[in-house]
Order: C-alpha cells, then sequence, then structure tokens
C-alpha cells in the first residue's frame, strides 16, 4: 500500500477486465471502492460477440445445431438440446422415447462434470488449490463418461434435430452404471470437504448474499436463484425430454443448513446436492431406458426438406447447469430460420451481482463473481486506478489477496 | 535474444481468450489438473502475460478484443511463443462468416505453434507444448 491510499479520495474506481476468461458476455467490472468495501458496482459485456444468431439465419437448422454446440463449451448440450426443441415443435416432430432418455441422461452427466468443475474454480478463489485439483481429478471421470457416450469431451454434436446420433450400447451400460457408482461413493466425502471445512464456511457464510426478493427481482435463475430460496426448475416447471417420467424437484439449501439464506455456501450446498440428484436422474434413466429407434427421421435431406417446409415460432426452454436456458426460433417456409434468440442462463445471473458484491471486501469478489458459476472464475486481470494514476492489479494479485484473507481468518 | 539453461525446464503460459466458446478454456485447466499434470515439466499456467513465456490465445479474435490481443502480445517478454488452440482460432471454425471477427489469430499475431481440434484434447495441447519447446531449442541452437 503506498501512501496515497491514506488520502481522503474515498469512493475510488477500479475497474476489471476487459482481458477476461468469457462467458458468452465476457464482463468489464467497475467497482467504485470505500476503502476495501465495494460501494457500487457495474459492470460492461459483449468483448466476445461473435454474432452467432446472425450466422445461424443464414444456416439450416441442422447446420445450426453444431453451431449451438458453440455457444458455450461448457454446457455442450444445453444450447442444441434448447435449439432443437424449438425447431421440433415447429415442424411437429415428435422425438422418440429412447432419444429422449439419452438426452436427459448426457443432460444430467453434463450437470455434474459443471457443478464439479465449479466446485473446483470456487476452492481455487478461496486459495485451496489442493481442493481444486482434487475436483478436477475427479471430474475426469464424468468427461470420460461424455466421452464414451458421445465420442468427443466437450462440444459433443450428440443432439440432431429429432433425436441423437448415437444410441447407448449394451456394452456402455456397465460403464455408466460404474461411473456413477464412483461418484456416490465421493458424494459423502465432498460434502464433508466443502461445507464441514471451517475456512470454507468463514469465507462463504453470510458472504455474497442475495435475498428472495432480489433474486425474483432480478430474474436469478438456477442454482443461484435455488440458493436464495426461489424453488424453481424447468425439469420441474415445465418438464421436457424424459423429465416429466422422474419425480424432479427444485433443489433448496436444506434446513439442517439453517434453511436457505441466499449466501456463496448455500450455492455450493445447492451443487453438490443437485449432483446427487443427476446420479439419481441417470441412474432411473438407465434403468427405464425404452427400447426403439433413436432418431425420427434418419435420412438427412428428408428432414431438412420437411423443416424448409415448417412454419411458426417456438420456445425451447431447459435447465442447464446454470438455470434456464431458452432458444426462440421462428421459421417462416424457408431454409433458415427468420428469427432465432438465444437467452443462455448466464445472462439472468449477471445482474445478481449487483447485489451480492455491495458492501462486501476487494478480496471477496472473485469467490462471490465465481458463485454464480459465470462460465469461469471472471477476474483476470484488474488495474487500480487512484488518484488519477493507475495500477496493475493482476489476477494473480487478486487471488493473494483472497488467499490472505483466508489465512487470516484461520488463524483467529 | 537468447535464452537461459533455465528457461528449458520451465514454460510458462498465458492463456487468452479473443472470442472463444469456453471449450478450449476448460480443456487448457483439465490439462494442468492431475491426471494430465504437466507441471511435472516445469509447464504452469499464470496469471500476468508479463510472466509468460508463451501465449495460448483460443477463441477467432472478435473485433473488440483485437486490440487488448496485441496488447497482451506486447506485455509478454522476449523471447516468446504463441499458441493457437482450437480451430475457430485457425480459420474461424463454425465462425467463419461472422461480420465481428478480426481474426483468425494468425491475421493479429504471428503464431508458432497451432493446436487443431474443437476444442483440443488435453493430450493435443501437451503436445503442442513440446512442439513450442523444441521450437525454442532450435532458435537457441541457432544463435
Amino acid at each position: 500500500m503506498n501512501g496515497d491510499t491514506t488520502k481522503k479520495s474515498t469512493p475510488y474506481t477500479v475497474p476489471i477486465g476487459p482481458v477476461h476468461p468469457a462467458l458468452k458476455e465476457p464482463v468489464m467490472f467497475t467497482f467504485q471502492m470505500e476503502g476495501e468495501v465495494v460501494r457500487s458496482v457495474d459492470f460492461a459485456p459483449g468483448n466476445t460477440h461473435r454474432g452467432i444468431e446472425w450466422m445461424g439465419m443464414r444456416r439450416n437448422p441442422v447446420q445450426i445445431v453444431h453451431l449451438t454446440d458453440r455457444i458455450c463449451g461448457i454446457c455442450g448440450i444445453v444450447h442444441s438440446l434448447s435449439f432443437a426443441r424449438a425447431v421440433e415443435q415447429i415442424a411437429e416432430i415428435e422425438v422418440p422415447p429412447r432419444a429422449d432418455y439419452i438426452r436427459t441422461i448426457l443432460h444430467e452427466l453434463e450437470r455434474m462434470q459443471s457443478h464439479i468443475l465449479w466446485a473446483g474454480v470456487a476452492a481455487h478463489e478461496l486459495g485451496f488449490d489442493s481442493l481444486l485439483f482434487l475436483a478436477w481429478r475427479v471430474r475426469e471421470q464424468s468427461m470420460d463418461l461424455i466421452e464414451n457416450l458421445t465420442g468427443n469431451r466437450v462440444n459433443y454434436g450428440i443432439v440432431q434435430i429429432g433425436g441423437v446420433r448415437r444410441d447407448i450400447s449394451d456394452d456402455q451400460r456397465p460403464v455408466i452404471e460404474q461411473g456413477l457408482a464412483y461418484y456416490r461413493g465421493l458424494l459423502d466425502q465432498m460434502k464433508t470437504v466443502f461445507l464441514d471445512d471451517s475456512t470454507i464456511r468463514m469465507r462463504c457464510r453470510g458472504h455474497g448474499l442475495l435475498s428472495y426478493r432480489d433474486a425474483q427481482l432480478l430474474c436469478a435463475v438456477g442454482p443461484t436463484a435455488r440458493a436464495s430460496g426461489v424453488a424453481m426448475d424447468i425439469r420441474h416447471d415445465y418438464p421436457y425430454c424424459a423429465y416429466g417420467d422422474f419425480d424432479v424437484h427444485p433443489v433448496l439449501p436444506p434446513q439442517e443448513f439453517g434453511g436457505p439464506m441466499g449466501d456463496v455456501y448455500d450455492r455450493i450446498i445447492v451443487r453438490l446436492l443437485e449432483i446427487a440428484q443427476s446420479i439419481d436422474i441417470i441412474q432411473q434413466c438407465l434403468d427405464n431406458l425404452p427400447a426403439g429407434e433413436i432418431l425420427w427421421e434418419k435420412k438427412l435431406p428428408k428432414l431438412l426438406s420437411i423443416l424448409k417446409k415448417a412454419q411458426g415460432e417456438a420456445i425451447g426452454r431447459v435447465e442447464a447447469p446454470r438455470g434456464e436456458c431458452m432458444h426462440y426460433v421462428r421459421m417462416d417456409g424457408n431454409e433458415a430460420p427468420a428469427t432465432w434468440k438465444v437467452k443462455a442462463s448466464s445472462y439472468s445471473n449477471l445482474m445478481s451481482w449487483i447485489p451480492m458484491l455491495k458492501g462486501e471486501q476487494l478480496a471477496d469478489v472473485p469467490i462471490i463473481v465465481a458463485s454464480i458459476d459465470p462460465c469461469m472464475s471472471c477476474t483476470d486481470r484488474v488495474t487500480i486506478i487512484r488518484n488519477g494514476s493507475a495500477a496493475d492489479l493482476t489476477k494473480e494479485e487478486l487471488t493473494r489477496l483472497s488467499r490472505e484473507k483466508t489465512r487470516r481468518l484461520s488463524r483467529c | 535474444m537468447k535464452l537461459t539453461k533455465s528457461f528449458n525446464r520451465s514454460l510458462w503460459v498465458f492463456h487468452l481468450n479473443t472470442g472463444s466458446c469456453n471449450g478450449c478454456e476448460i480443456e487448457i485447466v483439465a490439462t494442468i489438473t492431475p491426471r494430465y499434470d504437466p507441471e511435472r515439466f516445469g509447464i504452469k499456467l499464470v496469471g500476468s502475460p508479463k510472466h509468460a513465456d508463451v501465449l495460448l490465445v483460443t477463441g477467432p479474435v472478435t473485433k473488440k478484443m483485437a486490440p487488448k490481443v496485441r496488447r497482451v502480445y506486447e506485455q509478454v517478454p522476449d523471447p516468446k511463443l504463441v499458441m493457437c488452440i482450437g480451430s475457430c482460432g485457425q480459420s474461424g471454425g463454425v465462425f467463419y462468416d461472422s461480420y465481428n471477427l478480426d481474426g483468425p489469430i494468425d491475421q493479429v499475431l504471428p503464431v508458432d505453434v497451432y493446436v487443431p481440434g474443437c476444442p483440443p484434447r488435453p493430450e493435443a495441447i501437451i503436445y503442442g507444448v513440446v512442439k513450442a519447446l523444441e521450437k525454442l531449442e532450435r532458435l537457441e541452437a541457432a544463435q
């Protein structure tokens, strides 16, 4: 700290970004700081705008499915599924039950890997690098499963309009069962590591608060909303794929942890419990996997000619690991859709940063920003401008601040 | 441009996203985790371009990011290498006809090693880093 900080020049501004690990909308933050405390926050997304919707309106739906895979690398199946569901509604395509079940299995596998990924990132932001590496080692198992089922670790390209492109063979069942058993054995350990750790509790309990009312007013979705007590989950509210056949309830922070408070700790609880829920759903899908076709129409030219004649509009909604993902498609009898609009889940959650970060310390910014799971941790490069002079604060320094706070807390 | 001996066994890497879909990002992070563990060979992700030897660039370079990409490149000290991870950085990939791209990456930066794939597997990324290391050694031998 240099001498300038002792002068009364508050509030001062801390911009973070824009070189930045991306969401669909990477963000440049501007913090108004008073000492170490955040007084107000603003952010500006839009650095990695690739014009995907514009490109999509020049391609046919079968091509767009592979474009939707690349909207977000972590939500590989979410966007393609959401888009396919919208187009299927317009063209009145009935997806075979087996395809619905396979979609559900992959959807839940993706949720598992995404939540474990997030747990690792959160641990890293708190300064627990060993936990980051442990979590990511455990995650590799689910990546292996996904690779076994789809042929790729990321961007699976498994969804096709009217079904899925790969079947689950009988040989693959024991592999999935094995993977599920592995995670079942790990669940208790993960809960102990994350929830019983006094340092994690000190850093996360009561920080990054998002009240029930704010969560509703700001239209937060997914685990961010559920941690604040908003019981919403598209899988329960508007069942799609195979979810209608199962009992899927929104996961809220249970009473044994003090009920929903809407802090970072609650978001950890919700995600860990959702991993358990995903294991159950995959198991049920495997047990009830119906026989039959996996595609409504195998011949692509025939499928394309049917889609070319389709007219109408529809919305495809799915529950992504981060919350509701929505695709709006309108087709007017041409090869390419007339309108295609994507609303990703992080988009709804970004606004909740503003109430969450207000009144928090700069050292708490990384974990709170990461707590809504904005696809990746958010702070890569920071510039602090104090009294008009700029000083660079790298991500390392911000992580260092965060770690020092962890150390301070664990000492007392 | 002179390489020191210690450089050989510690290649520090800075990762720069220029508009990628996150797929390459998670594979890069998966690369540094225990299953692949390239830290055995001194390969490490760092948080600032000023500490880096290698710049890992992902994504097709959007118009808004292009000046920032150049700025980060200038901050990496010499001798440096640029690795392009993923198909969209090499050719635009699925984003080839977008109106908002200044890329592919080699239109903006001089690229030394290309790692194709959408996204490339962690093994491929490690192989790319080994190729980068070989190139550095060749540069050193040429001096």
